[in-house]
Formats: structure tokens, C-alpha cells, sequence
């Protein structure tokens, strides 16, 4: 099963990190790495998660994910992992 | 493991460049289809198109929310009608209504363009492309999604020349057909040389008899990736800008191999190329000229353009090439006119003329495109263009194209706006001088001596 990159961006806020990982526990999807930077309040945080046990449909974690964001005031995307392996690896 | 830089630099070209998958084209044989009865073909070919695509849109859209990459049409090429038709169509009219079939099936499937509407005359026309080509006013002006294309000649055919003197006329009556929307139709028309197969690009996709029965081709694109890339290597030499170009033209194909292989796999239906060009919108920031102008140049057409285009054109093809198995259709960069605000720009400024868009065309992956000129330039001169662009294809062995636009009512000066993806131009002013006597001679153009390699 191939991993995917949940990415939030935006101002940084008390409780971003607690919202979106209560929802990712509530929903069975496992956090195999967080990496995260903020520079001059921006937040920018990467989550590489697991979401074999998780029983929804990708498109509808996305979309709620994506409505958590907007409620927030951050972008947060949600997508499968080989974009990016395609690339930047060879 | 994928780092937080690397998933940033991604998404910031997706969400900040206008990176995007341009188009995932199923290409369809209607070869299977032929009848000799024109309401059975109609019926055949609305079934066939219906069955092999009506999952296309709805797949698309799923893979676009997978990686989070949006892509932007989804579109059918099928065999050039004048084969399909030839043995049912008798009139303009049992054309005409093939063309309505295809834009039913369009509408009903979901698509927002269908390639084909064409015929590959070459080196000679049968009775039934002719027709087809007769027909192509009228069916453009009865429908809305229908692309359609001729092919008029080849380096290893020359140029059929009566083909040429007749689609003069053709776009001419086009433009007529449709000068209630500013001539609307001739934007869905193009003349082509060297015509690929497996172009999943509009409005000259059609699929190659040479192809399979039903394959799926993907054109990716990013001229504002590019232009980002290039603005962060200001003042280097060419040897920085050539690895600069390289480098994002393979990052930007390998989101269209990635996303061409889930659709294929998905849909059931075999990959067959990446076209990866650089294809410009009229949205900001989306713009092949704006990318001359990072290169060093003060608008697109100013001296030292044609050399840039090339280089531009080049290294797409060197650093998409490494990225994809398969790479085919058209390839490289366009450089339509109303589709590219930094054209339009360097037409209103003065810096752009349709001469210096020819000399581009030896040079860029296509030709002669999006150009809207005065509604009462004669058939013979557009002919004359199509002439001088084909015969730029035939000698340098390289797909050429014609897509101009003779605006109905309106002359120099004056704006046409088309909408959408088809952006607005200014009409450009074409050379006033006559060549009826030359486009009249009839017959064909000899192939040029280094076509024979046999």
C-alpha cells in the first residue's frame, strides 16, 4: 500500500497539529513521520501517514481534510505519494 | 524518503506555477465502425465512443484527486472521418451528420473536445475526403466539441497543393459559417504537415490508423514552471539556462508519465505517449512568451526570439525524453497567439508580426497558431500561408500547422475574444500582396530530395 503525503501551509495557529491528528486517530490513519518549519509565522508542516486501516475513500479524506483547512484558515492537501517520488527520484 | 522541500516545491507548482496535466486524450479506432449505411455507421460510431470513454472523465478526476494535480480537459481522438465515411457518405449532409454523432457522444460522455473530424490527403484526395473537407463549414458551425484537421502534406509526399488551395476557401466559408461569434469556427479547424498519429492535442488529435484499437495519450505542460525555474537563474550563461530548462521539463514529464500510467491502468486501456509541451493558457503567469522574455528578450519577436524558441524547444524534448518511455505527439513548445497573454502583449506592442511567428515556427513544435487576421483577406492568401507553413514542415521534416482566424467584419486593430482556453487576440496584419497565381496551378508540390532514404 503505497504511503500518502498529507501537507498543511498556511499562518501558523494554536492546535493545527492537535485538529488534523485528532482526525487522522478518529479515522484509523497512522503518522509514520511529521517534519514541520515555520519561518516568520508561516507554518509548514509534512506528514508522511499510513491509511491501510482507515475505512473511508481517499477523495472523501481529502475533501474533509481539505474543509478541516479552510475552518482553520491553512491549506491542507492531501495526496498519494508517488507524485513526488516520480519527481524527484530518478 | 520524500522531503518537506520536495513536497513544497511540488505543490508550490501546482498551486502558485499553473502546473497541470494538460489533457488525457483516448485515442479510438473507428475502423470497426464502417458501414455502408450512413444511419448504422452513426449508430456504430456513437456506441463504440460511448462504450470505450464513458468512464474517461470520471477517472480522470479521481487521478486528479489522488496526487492532487489538476487535470485540466479530457478529450477523444478517433480515425479521421473521411476513411470512416467514405463508403456511406455521399452528400455533405451524411457527413455533417456524422460530425453531429460525435459531438452527441461528447456531450453525453463528458469530454470537452473530440479530435477527427478529419482527412489525410497528403498526396491526394479520394472523392469522400474531398467531401469531407467540403463539409468541415457546416459541420463546425452545427456543432460545438468537433475538432477537425487535414493533413495536406508530408516530407516523404510533398504537398498536395489542390488540398491547400481548397482549405483556403474552406476556413474561409468556416469563418462566414460562423462570423456571428467572431469566427468561432476556424479555431477548431488546422491544417497540418506531417501530422503525428498519437497527438492528444487540439484541435489536430486524431487517431492514426497506424495506432491501436483504443489507447490513451497524455500532453502535460508548465510554461510558468519553467518561468519560475528561469527567473531564479538570472544572468547565467546558457549552459545554466539550458540545465535549468532540462531539469523542469523532466520534473513537469514525470507527473505526465505518472498520471498517463494510473489512467491507463485504470481505465484498462494501453499507454501510448507523453507529449510533453510546454502549452500556454491566456491565465497569468501560463505563458510560453513570458518565458522568452525571462530568457533576455524585452517581448517575444524581438530579435534573437527564433534562437531562444529553439533552445526553449530543445531542451523540453532533452529533459522529457529521460522522464517517459514513451514520448510522441507534438512535443515541445506552442506558441499560439490568442492562447498566451505574452503574445498578445507583444502583438499590441508591435514587437510580433505574422512573418516573425513563421520564422518561430522552423524552430517551436508546431506552427502557425491562434492567429485571428482581417476577414477580408483573400482565400488565395490564406492559402499562401498555408502554403509557406507546410512547405517549412516538408523540408525540415518536422510537424508544421496552420490555425488562423479570418475575423468576419473585422480588420487590423481591432480585438476578437473567443473565451476560455481560446484567450482574445489582436488581428495581425498579413502581407497584401497577391499569390493567386501561384496557389492556382494545381497539383502537388515533389517531395524534397532528402526524403529519400530508401
Amino acid at each position: 500500500m503505497s504511503k500518502t503525503i498529507i501537507t498543511v501551509v498556511g499562518k501558523d495557529t494554536v492546535g493545527i497539529i492537535a485538529k488534523v491528528c485528532t482526525y487522522l486517530a478518529d479515522n484509523s490513519i497512522n503518522i509514520e513521520d511529521i517534519s514541520q518549519t515555520i519561518v516568520q509565522g508561516f507554518f509548514n508542516m509534512m506528514m508522511i501517514v499510513d491509511m491501510s486501516l482507515c475505512s473511508k475513500q481517499f477523495g472523501d479524506v481529502a475533501d474533509e481534510l481539505a474543509k478541516m483547512g479552510d475552518d482553520i484558515g491553512v491549506i491542507i492537501k492531501c495526496q498519494k505519494e508517488e507524485i513526488f517520488e516520480k519527481m524527484h527520484r530518478v | 524518503m520524500i522531503n518537506l522541500r520536495e513536497v513544497s516545491e511540488t505543490n508550490d507548482m501546482i498551486s502558485k506555477e499553473n502546473l497541470d496535466v494538460r489533457t488525457i486524450t483516448m485515442g479510438i479506432s473507428l475502423l470497426d465502425t464502417i458501414d455502408s449505411d450512413i444511419n448504422k455507421l452513426n449508430e456504430n460510431i456513437y456506441n463504440k465512443i460511448y462504450n470505450s470513454a464513458k468512464d474517461l472523465v470520471a477517472t480522470g478526476d479521481t487521478i486528479s484527486k489522488y496526487y492532487g494535480i489538476p487535470i485540466v480537459n479530457k478529450r477523444i481522438s478517433v480515425t479521421p472521418i473521411g476513411l470512416i465515411g467514405s463508403s456511406a457518405c455521399h452528400t455533405i449532409d451524411d457527413f455533417v451528420s456524422i460530425a453531429k454523432t460525435l459531438d452527441r457522444v461528447a456531450k453525453d460522455v463528458g469530454v470537452n473536445f473530440i479530435g477527427g473530424y478529419s482527412a489525410l490527403v497528403a498526396k491526394g484526395m479520394t472523392p469522400a475526403e474531398e467531401l469531407l473537407i467540403r463539409s468541415i463549414p457546416k459541420a463546425l458551425s452545427s456543432t460545438e466539441r468537433v475538432m477537425s484537421s487535414v493533413n495536406v502534406g508530408s516530407t516523404k509526399t510533398g504537398i498536395n497543393m489542390d488540398a491547400v488551395r481548397l482549405m483556403g476557401d474552406v476556413i474561409k466559408e468556416t469563418a462566414e459559417l460562423t462570423k456571428e461569434n467572431d469566427s468561432l469556427g476556424c479555431t477548431k479547424l488546422v491544417v497540418l504537415c506531417n501530422a503525428p498519429d498519437d497527438n492528444p492535442f487540439m484541435a489536430g488529435a486524431f487517431h492514426g490508423v497506424t495506432e491501436a484499437d483504443r489507447i490513451i495519450n497524455v500532453g502535460v505542460s508548465g510554461p510558468g514552471v519553467v518561468k519560475m525555474a528561469l527567473e531564479k537563474v538570472r544572468g547565467e550563461n546558457f549552459e545554466v539556462l539550458c540545465e535549468t530548462i532540462k531539469k523542469t521539463a523532466f520534473k513537469i514529464t514525470r507527473v505526465g508519465q505518472l498520471v498517463a500510467q494510473e489512467a491507463s491502468r485504470r481505465l484498462g486501456v494501453p499507454f501510448g505517449i507523453i507529449d510533453l509541451s510546454l502549452a500556454p493558457t491566456p491565465a497569468v503567469g501560463d505563458s510560453v512568451a513570458d518565458i522568452l522574455c525571462e530568457i533576455g528578450l524585452e517581448h517575444a519577436g524581438a530579435p534573437g526570439t527564433t534562437a531562444a524558441l529553439a533552445l526553449l524547444n530543445d531542451q523540453v524534448k532533452k529533459g522529457g525524453v529521460m522522464a517517459s518511455s514513451y514520448v510522441g505527439g507534438l512535443s515541445g513548445a506552442f506558441i499560439p497567439v490568442s492562447e498566451d497573454q505574452g503574445m498578445i502583449d507583444a502583438v499590441e506592442a508591435g514587437a510580433l508580426t505574422i512573418e516573425k511567428l513563421e520564422a518561430m515556427t522552423c524552430v517551436c513544435s508546431v506552427g502557425l497558431d491562434m492567429i485571428a487576421i482581417p476577414g477580408d483577406t483573400p482565400n488565395t492568401s490564406i492559402a499562401g500561408i498555408i502554403a509557406d507553413e507546410m512547405a517549412i514542415g516538408m523540408v525540415n521534416q518536422k510537424t508544421t500547422a496552420v490555425r488562423v482566424i479570418p475575423v468576419i467584419g473585422k480588420g487590423v486593430g481591432e480585438n476578437v475574444e473567443f473565451g476560455g482556453l481560446l484567450g482574445h487576440a489582436p488581428i495581425m496584419s498579413v502581407n497584401n500582396f497577391a499569390c493567386d497565381k501561384f496557389v492556382n496551378r494545381g497539383g502537388r508540390i515533389p517531395a524534397p530530395i532528402h526524403s529519400f532514404k530508401n
